[in-house]
Order: C-alpha cells, then structure tokens, then sequence
C-alpha cells in the first residue's frame, strides 16, 4: 500500500476528485442526493490520500522533492508528467483539499440559485484537480494547464450562479486572468528555448540564471510577473477580484479567495524567483512598491465599501500585499511569512465569505447599512465574525497574526543589494496598513453586530448556525487558533525548503 | 519531337485516390440506376469510401517508404499520408454531419456526395502536389465542386449570394496564383518545385522572381481568407448550407495551407526576404481584423466564419520566422500541421452542434441559443467545449494548438518573431470574448421565447459530434496523441 502510493499518491490526490466529476456525469440530474454524496466522497477520498502524505512527508528533508515521479507525456516538446512536493508545496496542497471539502459540506443546503447541485458540484471538483494540480506540478507546462484548469469553472461558477452582475463579473476574471497567463506561457516557452531547453523546474533552477542574459531574464521575469501578479492580484491588476468575489456565490468566493489567489503568490515562490533570482532581484523593489500601495489601496477601499462581501474582497487586496512585499523582500524570513500568510489568508479570509454568504442567506442583504445586531439576534454568528475579524487584522495568537507581522519584520532588512531605506519606508507603509486594517475590520463588526436589529429585520426569526456550518466550519476556526498558537506547525515545514531555494539569493 | 515514354505508376501510391474514385462513380451510378428509393445509400457509401481510402493510406505509413511520381510531380511522404487522413477524416465527418441535413431538406442527395468526394479527391492530390501545375489543377479539382457546394441551398437568395461571391472571387484568385505562377516558370523553365528551389537559387531576388512569388502568395490568401483577401469568407459561410461551411471552414483551408506549405518551403525557400515580412502582415492583420469583427457579430455562423479567419491568422504566423529557428523550417511546418489537425477537431465539432441546435431553433442567431443548457445541455456543454478550445483554454484541445504556434514563434527569437508571438497572445484574449459570449448565451441567459422542447439529434450527427468532442478533449490532455503525426509531417526533398 504505502509504496503504492508513494508512486501514484499525487496523482491521486490531483484526479480522484475528476473521477468524481466523470461519475456524476452519468447521475441523472435529478438525484440530488447522489451527487451530493458522491461529490464528498471524492473529495474525502482526495483529502485521505492527503492525510497519508501528510503522515508519510519526510519533514526532515522537506527541501526535497517527495513522492515524485516523471512520466512522459508530450515528447515532442520535452514536456514530462512530472510532479512532486516540497515543503512549499505541500501546505497549500493540504490547503486546497481541506476548503474543497468543507465547500462541499457547507454547500449540502445552500445551492445558490438556479440550483442544479449536479453543475455546480461537478465543477467544484474540476476546480479542485486544477489547484491540486498546479501545487504538484514541477514542469512549467504541466503548471501551465493545471492553472488555466481553474479558469473555466470558475468562470461557470461565477456567471451560471452568482449575483445580479454576474456575467460581467465572470468574463472580467476570465479575460483578465487569460491575459496574464498568456504573457505568463511566452516567458515558459522563452525559459525553455533561453535557459536550457527543458521545462523541468528543479533543472531549471539549476541551469536557467547561468544560460540567459540579464536584459533578457528582466523581459522574462515581467513576463511571469503579469501572469502571477494578475491572479494575486496586486495593484493595479486587482480590479477584477472585487466584482468577481461580490457577484460569485458564497462557495466560489470562499475558493477564489482560499485557493485561486494563491496560484499567482505560489508561482512567484516557485517559478518566477528561483529560477530567475537575478532578474527577481531588480524587480523586487517595484514589486514590494505594488504591494504596499495594495495594502494602503486596499484598506482605504474597505473604508469606503458599504457592501460586506465587497468590503471582504478589497481587504483580501490589502492581505495579499503583505504577502507580495514578504516575498519582494527575497529573505527567507520573508517568503516564510508569505507562505504563512497564504494558508492563513485562506483559512481566515475563506471563512469571512462563508460567514458573508450565510448572512445573505438570512437577511438577503449584505449592505451593511442595513444589517446591524447580530449578536442579537444570531449570537454564535456573529461571534464568529467578530473572531474572524480579529483574526483577519493580525491579532497575536491568531493565524493571521504570523502572516503579516513576520512579513512586516522582513521588509526591515531585504536581501543583501536590495535598499534598506525604501524597504524600511515600505514597512512603515505597511505598518499603517496594519493599523487601517483594525479600523475596517472592527468598524465592520461593530456596525453589522452591535447594536440593536434595524427594524426591517427586528421581527423576523433569524436562524442560529445551523449542522452543516457548524461541520464546515469547525475545523477552519480550529485551524486559525491552532496555527496562531503554534505557528512552527507550518514554519518547521515549509522552512528547510525556502532555505534551501534561496539561501542562492 | 519527344517520343511518348509510359510513366512508371505506383498504384499503392495512389491507392487512396483510386478507392475515392471508385466510390465517387459508385455514388453517381447509384444516383442514376435507383432512383428516389436508394438515395439514402449514397450518404453511407460517401462516409464508407471515405474510410476506405484511409486504408491504403494506414498500408503506405507502414510500408514507411517515400514515393515520387512523374518526375517529382507527384510525392507520397509522409506530409502528404498526415494531411490526406486529416483531409479524409475532416470529409469524413461533414457527410456525418450533412446526413440529415441534406437528406431532409430535399437537397440532391446523390449529386451532393459527388461533389462534396470531388472536392476531397482534389485536396489529396493536393497533399502529394509537388508541381506547380498538380497543385493547380488539384486546386481547382477541389474548388470548383466547392463553389457549386456553397450555393446548394438554390432557391435561397443568400445561398446564391454564398455561391456566386466564393465562385468570382475564387476564379479571381487563381487569376492572380496563375500569372505569378507563369512568371515563375518563366525564370526557372520548371513547374517541379524542387527545380523551381534550384532555378531561383537564393540571394538577391529580381523584380520578377518578387513579383511571381507575391502574386501564388496572395492567390492561396484568398484560399484561406487572411485579410485583406477574407470578404467572400463571412458571405459565404452563411449562405451556404452549414455542413459545406464546415467543410470549407476546415477541409478547404487546410488545403490552401497544404498549397502554401509547399511551395513556400520548397520552391520559394531561398528567397525568405521576400514572403517572410508578407507573412509577418498577413498574420498581424489577418487575427486581429477576424478577431475584432468576429466581436461585434450576432450571428453565430458568421461569428465562427470570422473566427476562422483569425484562426488562419495564427496559421499564418510560423511562415514568418522561416529561417530562423534553431532546427531548421520543419519546425514551422510541424507547427502549422499540428494547429490545422487539433483546429479541424474544434471547428467542426462546433458547427455539428450549431446544425443540430438548428434542427429545433431554424436559426443560428445568437439569440437563439439563449437558456440551451436548460433543455439540451449535452449540447450546450459541448458546444461550450467547443467554443473554448478554439479559444485555447486548456485542458481543451485548442491550447496545444496554440502553444505550437507560439513555441515556433519564441523559438525564432528575433525581435519580429517576438512581437507576433505577443500579438498572437493578446489576439487570444479578445478572442475569448466572443467566443464565451456563446457559452454565456446558452448557460447565463434564458431559453429564447420559452421554448423547451428538446433538440431531437439524429445518430449520425450524434457520432459526428461524437467524434469532435472526444479528439477534442483527447488531444487536450495527451496532445502526444497527434504531436507525433504531425511530427513526422515534413517533405522529402
């Protein structure tokens, strides 16, 4: 068994949720239940396979690649099926499995209109082989079409089930992310012919910074950087996420916001920076300048927003800007901070869109105008908000806390050749931000939560968390307080791996 | 006076043509002898001598040697094996496609498969032309019964307009091809392309040698409607009866492609400086003018057409960095072949689903299509498929397609070749517009006037979207499955 799955784990874990979606296809669309039942299954199944990689991770070397194996699969190019797991990765696998699960659950009685559990489920599980999949892949095409994977989906997702605005909220996520990723499969196919004719990550680490020239690695490198940078987003690409996480449904949001936004930070961890180090390096102070105005950009657009899921939305621009300027430092400390800042993000900000969806869900409005007393009339509700909140603007002790404070720290002393000055004015920024953030955040739960109910709503009866949120739930709101008490969970993983990739920067 | 010498002919050779043949006068006899009570044979016999012609075709791939014919005139390599099972299986399933269709409306049952065979017997020819003047007359084997195809539906005005504007601007066309054709003999004294390469020699050309190659140049863009040479193209697709569009869309195209293949990477080889910067514009303007109109269409058929337009464009662009890839010009051949083989699966497939959507609505306006998933959403999901992998999203097939294209194009990495390869990038963005504007139609917005009755699909239409839908998806995720066909697609020489 165990060296069974040593060789076919991985590729278990990408495409037993597929397999799901293939059986579902032959349900008629009548049997709700079925497809509910077979859509968590498959996704039990994938996270199981995720558990036992969990246990049977060589933590010790978790700079390696484990349980890897390369197939051939298109020759003519050079492009192999070759996956694999490093301390890196495998958090934001394990990530990816666990949100799909709970989506899962939480969708059992919450099918956003119009309905048809056998679409949207079938999609959740498409959605989940492609970000499985591109935190497996090791070969920049393989890479390649797991990260588009994610796109179609998401654009039925948003479109076929969301809000008012919805079609144009889907196809602005599509032609933007399809923009980046278009610019971003130019810099793959230069990084092939330039840097030593092969696809393989690991080898062209190895080989890729000796074989090209500065201005052609900087050309490159903006080539990645528009195709990760789009995706995270960062300012100025981030218009389409608030459109896209306001109209998408509760389910999308929680895995656009989760997962999909760590595909671009992902990328720039795992491709763009070691691979070209040299070229990350010039970039880096515009990068960590685009990521500071996200955070300020951000934070001041919370202020503004009188919509809760939009509000959510802007905040995720600022919280991924603390992850860009960790990672645009280029220190290990710092892109250990990214990293945490990425599963603490989802697991934070994932929670606060099914909170929001669960408040649409009872008083059919997210205009925070018009909400108000929620510990009034839902109390465990809206204590899980407020913890959420609290979580989301980085108290000690929290998950969200070891996301952006490290991340802060970092920025007061980039990598070596990088200027201290403009990044110590960055941490300043960023330190602002942190403080904007209170001010949203707070400001946003004590308007929807103190108080006493507006009168619209004072008489209806508003149902507590009910089961299946509890079940979705529980273990997310376990997550923020067990990774905000004993963040070397994560750090001791991922650690020995960012060491080792640029301990070279 | 040169004595009559009796040609050495290889009939294993030109088997494929001869079974084509034969079937093609079978159809006709048939026609003749039985009358009304048998016509519905001929659609049958049509799609058996198709897949009969492949054999002889699968017996030459593994007897694996390159045969020439009459001097060099006539070539089987394995270019011309790949392109004649993409030419035989893309015929194969328009008489899928056209079944029902044809025989429902009353269309002339047996004639249709005459010409719609005539056609395809003159695009294998065209696969082992290697002589300008086999090229010609297989051009014109294949056009002529097109241009009558086009106009099928004869009572309907835009099915005449689709006939006679094809026709016109066709005979036009091989005006043009023919005079530079002259002009090339004229220099080199041969019509064998080989010849013609070593005639012309490289380095500097003179005005006439330019002038030639220009005009056979800007013949075959009318063939594959780049712009500026595409205004028959949106007119006819419309009109014509829809299988023949998708007929034309794919099999006429790519037999315009072949055309080009050869002579510019045979005959004109050595004179780059001349094509390589017409095929640079050509490309540019040919993806970006279809894709900008293809965006402000209503009509799904025309919105295909100018598709197929832009899609020519990116077909286009390989031509533009011979020369300068680091393997040599079968790079840009290998690239050219992989996008026509993975873009006849997409194109077709979409048009077999815009027909059978057709079969309930009797309409392809866009609007019509509003809420298909509601009460057909097989086809709607496929039609979506369909749609997107044009659009290149993977894990659909178009993406591999696109990457071919690309790949050349950075390979090449000269500053032009860059450039094409970011104009080709943008292009696929706006194209996507267009083309999710059909999925959303279907699966965003309401069923069009309320009606559901569901689309009733005949077998045979069902098997040719069938066998779209499944190369479609097969060859998105292992494009291995015919990266190594259009591998070994390159010429002896």
């Amino acid at each position: 068994m165990n060296d069974f799955l040593n060789d076919w784990g991985l590729t278990l874990a990408v495409f037993l949720p597929l397999l799901g979606a293939v059986v579902m296809m032959v349900i008629p669309r009548g049997e709700e239940d079925t497809h509910k039942i077979v859509a968590l299954v498959s996704t039990l199944l994938s996270g199981a396979v995720g558990v036992w990689l969990l246990f049977n991770f060589d933590y010790d070397h978790s700079h390696k690649l484990q349980f890897a194996r390369s197939d051939s699969w298109i020759e003519v190019i050079n492009s192999r099926y070759h996956i694999g797991i490093d301390g890196i990765s495998l958090p934001l696998l394990v990530l990816s499995m666990f949100i799909t699960i709970l989506v899962v659950i939480y969708s059992w009685n919450h099918f956003p209109e119009p309905h048809n559990p056998k679409a949207f489920l079938a999609l959740t599980l498409v959605l989940e082989v492609g970000m499985n999949g591109t935190f497996v892949a090791q070969d920049l095409i393989l890479f390649f079409v797991f990260f588009e994977l994610v796109l179609l989906p998401m654009y039925f997702m948003i479109g076929v089930w969301g809000g008012e605005q919805r079609q144009y909220a889907a196809i602005k996520f599509f032609l933007f992310t399809l923009f980046g990723s278009a610019l971003m499969i130019l810099s793959f196919l230069a990084l092939y012919f330039k840097g030593g004719q092969t696809f393989d990550m690991p080898q062209l680490i190895q080989v890729a910074q000796a074989n090209i020239s500065h201005n052609t690695a900087l050309w490159i490198f903006g080539g990645l950087f528009m195709g990760f940078a789009i995706k995270v987003p960062m300012f100025p690409f981030h218009t389409w996420l608030p459109d896209a996480h306001t109209q998408a449904p509760t389910q999308g949001s929680v895995i656009l916001a989760a997962i999909l936004l760590k595909l671009g930070t992902y990328g720039f961890i795992r491709i763009a920076i070691p691979i070209l180090p040299e070229a990350a390096h010039t970039w880096a102070p515009w990068i960590g300048g685009l990521a500071v105005v996200g955070i300020i950009y951000g934070a001041l657009g919370c202020l503004a927003q009188t919509d809760l899921k939009r509000l959510i939305a802007f905040s995720s621009v600022a919280h991924m800007g603390f992850v860009m300027l960790g990672i645009a430092t280029l220190t290990p400390v710092g892109i250990n901070a990214a990293i945490f800042g990425m599963v603490a993000h989802g697991l934070i900000t994932g929670m606060l869109f099914f909170i929001a969806g669960s408040v649409k869900d009872r008083f059919h409005t997210l205009e925070i105008r018009r909400l108000g007393g929620l510990l009034v009339q839902a109390p465990r509700l809206g204590w899980i908000l407020g913890f959420c909140a609290m979580a989301s603007l980085g108290l000690p002790g929290l998950a969200g806390f070891w996301g952006e404070f490290p991340a802060i720290l970092s920025a007061y002393s980039p990598a070596a050749g990088m200027s201290e000055a403009l990044f110590r004015t960055y941490m300043v920024i960023a330190s602002v931000g942190t403080v904007l953030a209170a001010g949203y955040l707070l400001w946003m739960f004590q308007r929807t939560a103190f108080g006493n109910p507006p009168e619209e709503f004072a008489d209806h009866h508003i149902h507590d968390v009910h089961g299946p949120e509890w079940l979705a739930w529980t273990p997310m709101l376990a997550g923020i307080v067990v990774l905000g008490v004993l963040p070397g969970l994560l750090l001791n993983i991922t650690n020995p791996a960012v060491m080792a990739a640029f301990s070279r920067i | 006076m040169l004595s009559f010498v009796q040609p050495n002919i290889d009939y294993h050779a030109l088997a494929p043509e001869l079974v084509l043949v034969g079937a093609l006068l079978l159809i006709l006899l048939v026609d003749l002898v039985f009358e009304d009570r048998a016509r519905w044979a001929t659609s049958s016999l049509a799609g058996l001598g198709l897949l009969a012609a492949l054999i002889p075709i699968i017996t030459l791939a593994v007897n694996g040697h390159d045969r020439s014919m009459f001097g060099g005139a006539y070539v089987v390599d394995n270019f011309a094996l790949v392109m004649k099972a993409v030419f035989l299986l893309a015929g194969y399933v328009v008489v899928l496609m056209s079944t029902d269709y044809i025989g429902e409306g009353d269309y002339y049952e047996g004639e249709y498969y005459f010409m719609l065979l005539s056609s395809l017997f003159g695009m294998l020819i065209m696969a082992s032309a290697r002589d300008l003047i086999s090229i010609f007359i297989a051009l014109e084997t294949l056009s002529i019964p097109a241009y009558l195809l086009a106009g099928w539906r004869k009572r309907d005005l835009k099915g005449n307009e689709a006939s006679l504007k094809y026709y016109l601007l066709g005979v036009f066309a091989s005006a043009v091809m023919l005079y530079g054709m002259s002009l090339i003999f004229g220099v080199t004294g041969s019509t064998v392309l080989t010849d013609i390469r070593d005639g012309l020699g490289s380095g500097e050309s003179v005005p006439i040698i330019t002038v030639g190659i220009l005009f056979v140049v800007i013949g075959f863009a009318f063939k594959v409607s780049a712009v500026p040479f595409h205004t028959w193209a949106p007119d006819t697709y419309e009109g014509a009866p829809t299988p023949i569009t998708a007929f034309l869309s794919v099999a006429s195209k790519a037999a315009g492609f072949v055309a080009l293949l050869e002579l510019v990477f045979i005959a004109f080889e050595g004179h780059e400086e001349v094509w390589k910067p017409l095929f640079w514009i050509l490309a540019a303007i040919t993806m970006t003018v279809g894709n900008l109109i293809a965006l402000r269409q209503t009509n799904v058929v025309r919105m295909l057409a100018y598709s197929s337009v832009a899609q020519a464009g990116y077909m286009l662009a390989p031509f533009a960095i011979a020369g300068d890839l680091s393997g040599g010009n079968v790079g840009a051949i290998k690239a050219v072949v992989t996008y026509l083989i993975i873009y006849a699966a997409m194109n077709l497939g979409a048009f077999a689903v815009v027909i059978a959507v057709a079969r309930k609505t009797r309409s392809a306006e866009l609007s019509s299509f509003g809420g298909l998933f509601e009460y057909a959403p097989g086809l709607a999901v496929l039609l979506a498929a369909f749609v997107f992998a044009l659009a290149g999203i993977p894990p659909l097939g178009g993406w591999y397609a696109k990457l071919a294209i690309l790949n050349v194009l950075i390979d090449a990495s000269t500053p032009w070749a860059t450039v094409l390869a970011v104009v080709v990038a943008v292009n696929s963005v706006i194209a996507l517009f267009y083309y999710a504007s059909v999925a959303r139609e279907m699966l965003m917005r309401p069923v069009a006037d309320g009606d559901r009755t569901p689309v009733t699909i005949p077998a045979s239409l069902a098997a040719s979207i069938g066998l779209c839908a499944v190369s479609t998806i097969a060859i998105g995720v292992a494009p291995n499955l015919i990266a190594r066909f259009s591998d070994l697609a390159h010429f002896v020489s």
